[in-house]
């Protein structure tokens, strides 16, 4: 058992609030899992720039003085850090660069994700201590989605919380346990994908952000998931522009989403959407088995 | 007539109320405000009480009812009513996956939509759905009667004892060993009885088809024993 939520704006005058309202959503959620809480936040992007969302066990030792460093090697980065969490302001163009210069000059920091608009921020822990922790309520952004735990694939460490972010400005959360993960991480590795954990989710992650490599969108790219995917899950997926939710034809896992000229929302329970702004008068459904749902700004527009 | 707003007291108190009423008692009438999806809302009522709950519920709301009446002016989360044994249930919205699952009796009206696996494993209860259901309902359903206004999804009755089912629309596909059976007078006659307790009035039993075990897989048929 999981839970998980989302949130994707229309109106644009919600967006100071989406941290708010998304930190209420998750804190609902504690009940489905206490192990680890995270949520992944898509803000403002600046042209030419990138974020790169790191994370270490010893922040005050890994993050002292990493601004000038990442400078020796020709990076020139802006640094926010909240507690074991920082997010790297870098040119867009070193964004690939900067991870191997982290893995020499930081070893022990792990990238949790990047793009460039999505912060993502995990933890072992309570959500309510989660939010508090990265200051989550103070986040302003056009949509996000968020996760509370409760472990069965594998170890209960920052890097097994969700959201799993394998593409730039991709990241999913998940309910429920894949049973062919192992073969499909082989098959994904051969492709060039890498993995930082042994957990399902992650599996299914880099399996989206495989398909849309490739040229799908995140339509697509779901649609291909209910064919090559096999075990319990419902998802909920952020791609910058973009919001997507699918579940299993078997559809175990809980979901509910409601719908406004405000907003999409998505809640494992209606617990979690009763909060929202106009909740009252929302078309509240519960989203078919094998269904692809998404979500598109840009297409929108 | 107790009012219990579940924004400011605790569940509890609304279950150990509904529990704890003296035989004879008068005032068994309950509003329930604010709900706000919470978990097991009037489950375990064991006397006839009327309980009338003002927005939508979580998970189990009237699990296990025996005897009493438990109206939902909103839409209910999964296993609604499920296990009731005797009494009533009313959902004005929709319900969510397994409603009634185990029912051992009384009725589960729900006129909005069910999701997935309604009724399964159904054990004399009646359930009266206005809209469609999902899949995989009346799985292994014992006794008792489905009747779907609606549309049914697949694998409807999949390995299916003795319930009978009753859907007015279109069936997406039925289950392993359930079938189209004939509809004979005293179907009918059990279908008009149960559409006007649940207040149906503008739909015929006539417009309905009936399906129900084709009895192949539940008894042992001595050719397939170099199966075992």
């Amino acid at each position: 058992m999981c839970g998980i939520v989302g949130l994707f704006l229309k109106d644009k005058s919600l967006e100071p609030q989406l941290g708010e309202l998304l930190s209420d959503m998750l804190i609902v959620m504690t009940d489905r899992g206490p192990d680890s809480a995270g949520i992944a936040i898509y803000g403002s992007a600046a042209n030419g720039r990138a974020k790169v969302t790191v994370q270490s066990a010893n922040p005050d030792a890994d993050f002292a003085g990493l601004a000038d460093a990442l400078k020796a090697e020709g990076i020139d980065a802006s640094i926010v850090i909240k507690s074991t969490h920082a997010v790297l302001d870098i040119p867009a163009d070193k964004a690939d660069a900067v991870r191997s210069v982290l893995s020499n000059i930081r070893p022990d920091v792990r990238v949790m994700g990047s793009g460039e608009s999505v912060e993502i921020y995990k933890e072992t822990g309570l959500p309510k201590d989660v939010v508090a922790r990265f200051d989550v309520r103070s986040m302003a952004g056009t949509h996000g989605i968020g996760h509370t735990r409760m472990a069965t694939e594998s170890a209960v460490t920052t890097l097994g919380a969700h959201p799993f972010s394998t593409g730039a400005d991709q990241c999913l959360v998940h309910n429920g346990s894949l049973s062919n993960h192992n073969n499909l991480r082989r098959e994904l590795v051969r492709e060039g994908m890498t993995f930082e954990t042994q957990n399902d989710s992650e599996v299914a992650a880099a399996y989206l952000t495989a398909e849309m490599a490739k040229g799908k969108d995140l339509g697509q790219a779901l649609e291909g998931a209910l064919d090559d995917l096999d075990g319990f899950f419902t998802f909920v997926v952020g791609t910058k522009s973009g919001f997507g939710v699918v579940r299993d034809p078997i559809a175990c896992k809980p979901a509910v989403m409601a719908e406004t000229d405000q907003y999409v929302a998505f809640g494992s329970e209606y617990r979690a959407l009763v909060n929202l702004p106009g909740i009252e008068n929302a078309r509240v459904w519960e989203p078919e088995p094998a269904t692809v749902y998404f979500w598109d700004h840009e297409k929108a527009a | 007539m107790p009012t219990f707003d579940l924004s400011n007291t605790p569940l509890r108190e609304l279950n150990s109320a509904l529990h704890g009423l003296a035989a004879g008692a008068n005032d068994t009438e309950f509003e329930v405000i604010n709900p706000r999806g919470s978990h097991a809302v009037a489950v375990g009522i064991d006397s006839p009480v009327k309980v009338a709950v003002h927005g939508s519920v979580g998970y189990y709301c009237a699990g296990m009812n025996d005897g009493g009446t438990v109206t939902v002016h909103g839409s209910a989360g999964p296993g609604v009513a499920e296990n009731m044994m005797s009494g009533a249930v009313f959902i004005d919205g929709d319900a969510s996956q397994y409603a009634g699952a185990t029912g051992r009796g009384g009725l589960l009206v729900i006129k909005g939509n069910a999701a997935s696996r309604c009724g399964i494993s159904m054990k004399g209860i009646d359930i009266v759905v206005h809209g469609s259901i999902g899949h995989m309902s009346a799985f292994m359903g014992q006794s008792g009667h489905l009747v779907v206004l609606g549309d049914a999804g697949d694998a409807l009755g999949d390995s299916i004892y003795e319930a009978k089912l009753f859907v007015r629309g279109a069936v997406k596909s039925l289950g392993s060993d359930c079938i189209e059976k004939e509809m004979r007078p005293e179907h009918l006659e059990k279908l008009a009885e149960l559409l006007a307790k649940a207040g149906v009035t503008d739909v015929k039993p006539e417009e309905f088809k009936r399906y129900g075990s084709a009895r192949k897989l539940y008894n042992f048929n001595i050719d397939n024993a170099d199966a075992y």
